[in-house]
């Protein structure tokens, strides 16, 4: 098994019929993931069409998801409308939304956390790369990718990542295809300060879910979900953990690109996460080129 | 994005919220008229306007200590305001560079009510989100006119916390809580429940980050006031708040950042020689914790996003040039969907068109990185190949220090 999605998980896409949202869904189509619809409101009826693939779009949510069975969306409209996307996709009850978009405000975000409390749709994101399931064929194609992940550099196997970074996400993945470790499920959860998805639920996921033996966690300055996590890990994690945290140079009060870098309490610094991983029984990689050598410092393989 | 206290106290005043009158300027000229609209019978305050704190116990370059001063005359208001304006105010947030100070705040001298023990009568007040509970939070502490940060580590038990549900909003017994819980009762009791109740409705419509006064003041009148005030805005959500945008003091913004943010790109300035241009966020800082790990000094943070165009790392390397400090460049690129050739290309005209003469490590990986290490070997410049960040960081670093 996988996490949250696998090869047959069949995903729509909203806001396909933009550039960005276009793009990736091409990419995704490529990747041999199940596109199986698109939502533009005011597009209904059109049709996106991509290497003989036909994608019929509908003008909302729950039609898509009634007339094509996707239970799960990836969102790339624009920000001043994507809380708005989140919300109709708990409405049509999804399994999950992920929200690729980047510069949601964050009251908007506030307001659909709690709007999402009590109900079934969990969401990954804002401003988060997606996820990946790799498949098993040739550069992992015929997996399910969500998002803007590229997929070739995945390879499917027993390894669970995740990140608040897109690119340093990538990285960790990369190091590990080359030394011949596969992944289970890489999973982007977003920089953002108020988010849908933490380290922590995910970590859970890895926990109970047959297919992972080992997890990378990467993590930044900022916040204490970094942290939480690796309490939970130390108490109840059967699996072995590497962790990376990124940001030991950044200057206290810059925003570094991710919201959540911003340094702010006692628990928040590099040094202060990196301490309370090794308190926890996680491998620490010195640098963003050990992350996958971590892992194997402590998981055979 | 910041604004200047005179900025913010203005807002305040349209929400309802008890501010001393004041008059802001940026000229020696308009002191006059600007003081002759206040009651200065208690004295005035003079207040230098700039994004950053601890102005009062900061000190101008020429030697004048105090960014922020009573004057128990006009006289010695204009004599303050003089030595102020125009001249660069070093405190413990600004750096040792300063900043210019170009607008100067004159308000009414607020007189100070006492506690029993003879202290002022100050108090804390703050909105902002609360990351964990992703709800906005109101912070309140009976210790104001300190910093925070040492009453919360010192005394936790003088803060006091309400997290409002942003389904219902702010209720009235949660401004009641607050009130409470700083102590007042009677017509001061009343007149808190009004100030937190007008001053969350300013920080939810107008999509602040934080909303800071510190300190509120209670006046020996009995009057509530919010004596200092510190507001920031989600850039986010700037799009739907223009009159905040009219807000903006470009002379505050560092103007290299603001020259990148016109390409796209991401850029923070730091105190080492050794430059990086990245893509993506988390990639970058953690390249400059890779440059330090082994033994140098990053000078920048800079993120060129998920496109690194020729004309974006052209800008990048344009803006990281103007930094003098700068001795040596490390690219680290991830191109996971982008071209790595396109990227190679891309770095190497830039290297022509600026005439780059640093030691350049370039770190390339991902979709079609063979061809873009050709294209960079075959360009006849200087450019050193990194395999791995480690890599990379290790051949830049070798190059600064032996220099």
């Amino acid at each position: 098994m996988s996490i949250l999605v696998h090869e047959k998980t069949r995903i729509l896409v909203q806001g396909i019929t933009g550039d960005f949202g276009a793009r990736h869904a091409r990419l995704s189509i490529d990747y041999g993931t199940q596109v199986v619809a698109g939502v533009t409101p005011g597009k209904g009826g059109q049709t996106f069409e991509h290497n003989g693939v036909k994608v019929p779009i509908f003008n909302t949510v729950a039609d898509a998801a009634k007339q094509t069975g996707a239970t799960v969306s990836a969102i790339f409209v624009p920000p001043p409308f994507a809380a708005d996307a989140i919300l109709e996709c708990v409405e049509a009850d999804l399994d999950l939304a992920v929200a690729i978009t980047e510069g949601i405000p964050v009251r908007d975000m506030v307001r659909a956390k709690r709007a999402m409390q009590g109900k079934r749709t969990r969401l990954i994101g804002p401003n988060c790369p997606g996820l990946v399931t790799p498949g098993r064929g040739d550069k992992s194609h015929g997996g399910c990718r969500i998002g803007i992940a590229p997929g070739y550099i995945h390879k499917r196997g027993k390894v669970g990542v995740v990140s608040r970074s897109g690119t340093l996400t990538y990285e960790a993945v990369w190091q590990l295809t080359c030394k011949g470790h596969g992944q289970s499920t890489c999973v982007g959860i977003g920089g953002d300060p108020v988010n849908g998805t933490s380290h922590l639920d995910v970590i859970k996921l890895f926990n109970d879910d047959p297919e992972t033996e080992a997890i990378i966690m990467i993590g930044e300055i900022g916040g204490n979900a970094e942290v939480e996590a690796a309490r939970w890990i130390k108490a109840n994690c059967k699996k072995p953990v590497a962790g990376f945290i990124a940001g030991a140079t950044a200057p206290a009060g810059r925003r570094m690109g991710h919201a959540g870098a911003v340094i702010g309490g006692a628990e928040d610094t590099a040094e202060a996460k990196i301490k309370i991983f090794r308190e926890c029984g996680i491998s620490v990689a010195e640098t963003p080129s050990d992350m996958a050598d971590a892992l194997l410092r402590v998981w055979r393989g | 994005m910041n604004i200047h206290e005179y900025q913010a106290k203005q807002l305040f005043e349209k929400f309802g919220v008890a501010v001393p009158k004041g008059v802001a300027v940026s000229s020696v000229a308009e002191f006059d008229a600007a003081i002759a609209q206040l009651n200065t019978a208690g004295g005035i305050m003079v207040k230098s306007q700039i994004h950053a704190g601890g102005r009062g116990k900061g000190t101008f370059t020429n030697g004048f200590k105090g960014g922020v001063k009573f004057s128990p005359t006009k006289e010695k208001a204009i004599e303050n305001a003089q030595a102020m304006l125009g001249n660069t105010l070093v405190t413990a947030q600004t750096g040792e560079a300063g900043r210019k100070v170009q607008t100067i705040y004159f308000t009414e001298a607020a007189n100070l009510g006492k506690r029993p023990d003879g202290r002022d009568d100050e108090y804390y007040l703050a909105i902002l989100l609360d990351r964990a509970t992703s709800k906005p939070v109101i912070v309140a502490s009976t210790e104001g006119g300190m910093e925070i940060e040492h009453v919360a580590h010192a005394t936790p038990e003088k803060i006091f916390k309400v997290h409002v549900d942003p389904a219902v909003g702010l209720q009235a017994f949660q401004a009641r809580q607050i009130a409470f819980s700083l102590g007042f009762t009677g017509e001061l009791f009343k007149q808190c429940v009004t100030l937190v109740t007008k001053l969350y409705q300013f920080y939810w419509e107008k999509d602040c980050a934080m909303v800071e006064v510190n300190p509120l003041l209670v006046t020996a009148e009995g009057k509530l006031l919010a004596l200092d005030a510190k507001v920031s805005f989600d850039d986010n959500a700037l799009f739907r708040h223009p009159d905040v945008v009219a807000l903006r003091d470009l002379n505050e913004e560092d103007a290299k950042e603001i020259e990148a943010s016109k390409f796209g790109l991401s850029y923070i300035a730091l105190d080492g020689n050794i430059a990086c241009l990245v893509n993506g966020a988390g990639l970058a800082m953690s390249t400059m914790d890779i440059i330090q790990h082994f033994g140098g000094s990053p000078a920048n943070f800079l993120d060129v996003g998920g496109g690194a165009t020729k004309d974006q790392v052209t800008a990048a390397f344009k803006i990281i040039l103007g930094d003098p400090n700068v001795k040596g460049i490390m690219v680290n690129i991830f191109g996971g969907i982008m071209d790595c050739n396109v990227i190679a290309t891309g770095i190497v005209e830039a290297v022509k068109e600026t005439g780059l003469k640093l030691p350049l490590v370039v770190r390339l990986e991902g979709n079609n990185v063979e061809a873009g290490k050709a294209t960079l070997a075959a360009s006849g410049l200087t450019i050193v190949s990194g395999d791995t960040m480690a890599d990379a960081a290790q051949k830049i670093v070798k190059l600064v220090n032996n220099k």
